[in-house]
């Protein structure tokens, strides 16, 4: 690879643009496919499109050429509501598994570089902050308050996004309740996208423990 | 921390601002149960540090071995690892998978 080319890849992973590499592994020829650009090749490009979608890198056979397609999408994302003692944990995980993290919570006894070292915080109130913060199909959401004047204004705001989890804090009636709250704006196919009670079901106790199920859940939902 | 795959290109940036001699392995396609999947990335400079994962810890070494040579070479390269052979020096993956692996220079 040219270093040229790395620092193309690393800057576009900065802006969140998704873009694959493309190889020729007989001669290392290589180019940068990002932004709809095309191939010499109309059967390569729907590959490429294909892996891009999919988040998987892929050997191809064009045109008897040897092409590898390595897929380099925007790192995940994981915005959390509620600096509670589970968010710690969480945090630690999550940063182990590369997302970003994003931590909300306006209550500054909560939420303050005490508690949480490794983690942007903002001390605002959801519906302040979310609109400035790029929220896509790479972008977990978690809300951890039971709060509703803090947990439903996040959910409502994220629920019109395209994130690909999205999961609330709470008992299933506490759920349940949540749910019948945010039905006067959003549809039950939509509510239904909230994982609520929140996690895998691994017998979780300890705030760890719940870290855990949460960020597998995420997972199973990205993967499976 | 752990290193994952998007830290891994940002490692290799590092090594080659600080004018080391960098090898970036990536895994190109798998068969069977492979410990790692396609598009892992194991880092190597010319010191022998490395950093990622082509496989689960079993042919690191050779791919390491490989790239002093493609230091000397700079020529790029395809390496394929299979299931171990029984004789116990011979480099291969105990899951019973089959890696192939593309192993270029940064430059």
């Amino acid at each position: 690879m040219k270093k040229k080319t790395l620092d193309e890849i690393i800057s576009k992973q900065v802006e969140r643009k998704s873009l694959a590499h493309i190889i020729n592994t007989e001669n290392g020829d290589e180019f940068i496919f990002a932004n709809g650009k095309k191939t010499d090749y109309p059967e390569l490009d729907k590959e490429i499109i294909d892996c891009i979608r999919f988040d998987r890198s892929k050997l191809v056979q064009i045109d008897n050429k040897s092409f590898f397609i390595d897929v380099y999408n925007p790192p995940l994302k994981l915005l959390i509501i509620g600096a509670v003692h589970i968010a710690q944990h969480l945090i630690n995980f999550a940063n182990n598994l590369n997302f970003d993290c994003i931590l909300i919570d306006p209550r500054e006894g909560f939420a303050n570089k005490e508690r949480f070292a490794d983690v942007e915080i903002y001390n605002n109130w959801p519906d302040e902050v979310l609109p400035e913060i790029v929220i896509d199909e790479r972008t977990a959401v978690v809300t951890l308050t039971h709060d509703p004047k803090i947990d439903d204004v996040a959910l409502d705001y994220v629920l019109d996004k395209s994130c690909f989890y999205i999961g609330s804090l709470g008992s299933k009636k506490t759920h349940n309740a949540r749910v019948e709250r945010l039905s006067k704006k959003h549809s039950g196919k939509k509510l239904a996208e909230i994982h609520g009670p929140i996690g895998l079901d691994i017998g979780a106790r300890s705030p760890a423990e719940i870290a855990l199920s949460i960020v597998s859940e995420m997972i199973s939902k990205l993967r499976l | 921390m752990a290193v994952s795959d998007n830290d891994i290109i940002n490692i290799a940036r590092d090594w080659k601002n600080n004018g080391r001699k960098v090898a970036i392995a990536t895994v190109i396609q798998t068969w069977g149960s492979a410990p790692r999947g396609v598009g892992s990335k194991l880092l190597i400079d010319d010191l022998g540090n490395f950093e990622g994962s082509v496989s689960g810890g079993c042919v690191e070494g050779a791919v390491i071995g490989e790239a002093a040579d493609l230091f000397k070479t700079g020529k790029p390269k395809i390496l394929e690892y299979g299931v171990s052979n029984e004789m116990a020096w011979e480099v291969g993956l105990a899951c019973g998978g089959t890696i192939k692996v593309y192993l270029a220079e940064l430059d």
